[in-house]
């Protein structure tokens, strides 16, 4: 076992380990920082910005930042709640989202993640992107209408699935995910079996023929608050 | 043509040894032969180098000067930057488009012309300006760009240009160089714009041990000449430091920033003094490489740096066992970036340097300890590496003496805007902005751009504080706004750069200056509350404590520093709504789509 360190949370004293980021140690203390484009088993990406927390007086990416001795993070204080508002309500205006008639809904962490931070509606006028479907795939559909852009269709597919079936294109607001192929989902060597089926946290990458097998009111964040289970491991 | 297109990729990826990391080299090649990188383009250099389309598409569709779409065979970029509008640009645009018969953005139907918008090419002293294909061409007016247009139609090699409009000075009248840009070197100061002797830094750090030469730069307490400021000497320590073989020296010549160009006269006057300070900074470190990434703009200064390199080889200044330094071996190669201001934070540069899209890179590890691929790695500044020759020359304390407190030194800063004389000018640390603004010929000045966009605006009330790192920091951009310009204007111009030059990675800095930008559209267009104020200073708050790098954490400055320090300025145009209308929102436009498919007008109360 590694040298163990202690640092505080939001005022609590917690323990980790040397080499564990701030995310890790938090979660191994039961204490959720919401998070959007971390992905187990990859290495953290730091796209979406909502696991922001205050080190020492700077801000910081919770899954990014390793732990130090006599750390002060702050996870639950009214600026850092702020900023983490601030930028999942940029998410929801950057795209196009309908949760009523979202397949995902009650399992989407977009949507979860927006209801545990208290937004309602967000205040920043919605941009209405124009955005692309693929409905190529006989098994998976595309809808860059609910793309947050967090990467984890990419990491999957290149670090777990060892492909490259998604991967991103253009700059600053053009950016988006394209397909491994000249234009469609349907040539590229996607399985239906590949983990990057599997991680997208909205209604991006939606497996077809399955929508309400679990009808709404029923699903995973009908059911708990996203966090919740992290939160349950409290020692 | 396809076997040709097949051909051609083949050769040009088996010129980089079918090497992915040299994506951006193969790239630009493709582009230059083919005038843009087609999808079956993309497939063949997938299949030469071992790797994605969707990777290569990614890159292609990251930089500026990159396109899928074949462009004209002779492209213009007319330079858009604040200076250039200032300048009186969008005459010159309308006669550009006047006479090619086309907008921006688009190619002529005889495939010879494109014409583009470019953000700030490194120009300002010499606005408006344009990129004709590699060949710069300054002080525009409508006339002289109708007539650029006319002696391309008549003769389309833009080389001919530069013979019609006479060389500019120094190095820029070399055979290699032939551009007509003038330096602008309004003041020299005794460390770089003097006369600097040849090598004698490289002699003297060559009698020393690597741990002797950071010591003396540490000494200096030379810190960072591109805007962040960290110590070089503690950076090369820690490079030092590190475990592996293998480390690397990398120069930023990516300078971007909007308002600066004193790196393009370093690098036309004094490359000779730069090369030199990068072999110091290796044999400090312990590398065996150094990459100077030099911005894609400065594609003009290419050849020319080449031959300086070739020379410096010839002369046993480069290579093996240096000046007879045995076992100290140490090359530079030049990498081209393509029009990307972002890649001049420095883990962006490593990327592009790497062949990837220039994203910036999560940190820590920092480069010291896990930078171009994945090995130990100094970034530093061009101005930086001049200075480190002259300081192991002249000695830390000779630099240290010069400037003020804990800015050691001088700098060097780019002027322009409204001023009688824009150039370059080496002041030591701790000049008054008072005496700047007297040096330059500004008068009736309301605001000063320190540092670029990403610095601040200042107003009268703060003309008595000094350039230096304590102070008031910049990288070396300074742009003059006289009381004509309307700052809110001027600040919705720099949020539009940073919208279109944020690489998209991490949500606040994609989509948070997109909103800023809009908010100030909206006052701009009369539409402004007084909420938007606090709007404003929370999202730019948001975006600059939640974004991933350098660029998203100063991006928000224009409007924020503008909305403390030209206040006035806002609170002259907001105005309180009293209907319960959304001042935005246009009842008339909202439903005229619908109006037109009934085919009637609504009546609206």
């Amino acid at each position: 076992m590694s040298e163990t360190i202690t640092f505080t949370i939001d005022g609590i004293e917690v323990k980790g380990h040397a080499g564990q980021t701030i995310m890790q140690a938090a979660d191994g203390n039961g204490i959720y920082i919401p998070r959007l484009c971390f992905l187990e088993g990859c290495e953290p990406f730091a796209s979406c910005r909502v696991c922001t927390v205050i080190v020492n007086g700077r801000p910081q990416a919770a899954c990014t930042q390793p732990i130090a001795e006599g750390i002060v993070v702050e996870n639950d204080c009214p600026e850092v709640l702020q900023i983490r508002k601030d930028i999942v309500e940029m998410m929801f205006v950057e795209g196009n989202h309908f949760c009523p008639f979202c397949d995902k809904s009650g399992n989407c962490e977009l949507q979860a993640v927006a209801y545990r931070l208290g937004i309602l509606a967000p205040k920043y006028p919605y941009l209405f992107p124009v955005c692309e479907l693929d409905a190529s795939h006989p098994y998976i559909f595309i809808d860059s209408n609910r793309c947050i852009l967090c990467g984890r269709c990419v990491q999957a597919s290149r670090d777990l699935d060892g492909k490259h079936v998604f991967d991103f294109v253009g700059r600053g607001p053009h950016k988006k995910i394209r397909v491994n192929a000249a234009a469609r989902l349907a040539d590229t060597d996607l399985d239906i079996t590949d983990k990057a089926c599997e991680v997208c946290p909205v209604g991006a990458i939606i497996k077809k023929g399955v929508g309400y097998a679990v009808p709404v009111g029923q699903r995973l964040y009908d059911q708990q608050a996203i966090g919740a289970d992290i939160e349950a491991k409290t020692k | 043509m396809s076997k040709n297109l097949e051909q051609t990729i083949e050769k040009i990826c088996a010129d980089y040894g079918h090497d992915r990391t040299r994506m951006m080299d193969i790239v630009r090649a493709v582009q230059e032969k083919f005038g843009g990188v087609s999808s079956e383009a993309m497939d063949m250099i997938a299949g030469q180098t071992r790797t994605h389309r969707v990777e290569v598409e990614g890159v292609v569709s990251f930089y500026a000067f990159l396109s899928q779409e074949p462009k004209g065979n002779v492209v213009i970029r007319l330079c858009n930057d604040v200076v250039d509008q200032m300048k009186g640009v969008q005459e010159v645009a309308k006669a550009l488009s006047a006479e090619l018969g086309i907008g921006f953005g688009e190619t002529s139907a005889d495939g010879w012309f494109t014409l583009e918008w470019a953000p700030c090419i490194g120009l300002c002293d010499q606005a408006p300006a344009a990129m004709v294909n590699d060949v710069m061409v300054t002080c525009l007016s409508a006339d002289k760009a109708s007539e650029m247009v006319r002696a391309l139609k008549a003769n389309p090699n833009p080389g001919q240009l530069t013979a019609g409009y006479g060389l500019g000075d120094g190095n820029n009248a070399h055979p290699l160089v032939q551009s007509m840009v003038q330096n602008n070197v309004k003041k020299t100061g005794e460390v770089l714009l003097c006369d600097v002797p040849a090598e004698a830094g490289l002699t003297k750090a060559l009698r020393k041990s690597p741990e002797e030469v950071i010591a003396e730069v540490e000494a200096s307490r030379l810190r960072g000449r591109g805007g962040a400021g960290f110590s070089t000497g503690l950076k090369w320590k820690f490079t030092r430091g590190s475990k592996g073989p293998d480390k690397y020296l990398l120069c930023n010549a990516d300078e971007g920033e909007p308002g600066t160009f004193k790196e393009r006269v370093l690098l036309t006057e004094r490359a000779d003094l730069l090369f030199e300070g990068m072999t110091i900074g290796g044999y400090a470190i312990g590398a065996a490489t150094g990459i100077l990434y030099l911005r894609g703009e400065y594609n003009y200064l290419r050849p020319f740096l080449e031959d300086v390199l070739r020379k410096r080889r010839d002369a046993g200044l480069l290579g093996n066992d240096i000046l007879g330094k045995a076992g100290f071996h140490f090359d530079i190669r030049i990498q081209m970036g393509a029009g990307a201001y972002i890649c001049g934070e420095e883990s962006s540069l490593i990327s592009s340097c790497e062949g990837l899209r220039g994203d910036p890179k999560n940190r820590p590890p920092f480069p010291p300890q896990k930078g171009y691929l994945r090995k130990p790695t100094s970034v530093n500044n061009v101005e930086t590496l001049c200075c480190v020759s002259r300081i192991l020359d002249k000695g830390a304390a000779w630099f240290a003496a010069i400037g003020s407190g804990k800015s050691t030194g001088t700098k060097l800063l780019s002027i322009s805007g409204d001023c009688k004389i824009p150039g370059v000018y080496e002041y030591p640390f701790g000049v008054k902005i008072r005496d700047l603004l007297k040096d330059v010929g500004a008068e009736n000045t309301q605001a000063l751009l320190i540092g670029g966009p990403s610095g601040q605006f200042i107003g009268a009330e703060s003309f008595d504080k000094t350039i230096c790192f304590d102070d008031l920091a910049t990288g070396g951009a300074v742009v003059i706004f006289n009381k004509d310009r309307n700052m809110i204007h001027i600040a919705h111009q720099y949020m539009e750069f940073f919208v279109e030059e944020s690489c998209g990675y991490c949500t606040p800095c994609r989509t948070g200056n997109v909103l800023i930008e809009k908010c100030l559209r909206k006052i701009l267009d009369g539409q402004g509350e007084p909420e938007d104020i606090a709007y404003l200073q929370q999202l730019g708050n948001t975006v600059k404590k939640g974004s991933r790098c350098g660029l998203g954490q100063t991006s928000p400055n224009p409007a924020l520093t503008t909305i403390k320090n030209f206040r006035a300025a806002y609170e002259a145009v907001l105005k309180p709504v009293t209907d319960g209308m959304q001042p935005t929102f246009d009842l008339k436009a909202a439903v005229s789509d619908a109006e037109a498919l009934a085919g009637r007008h609504s009546v609206i109360h």
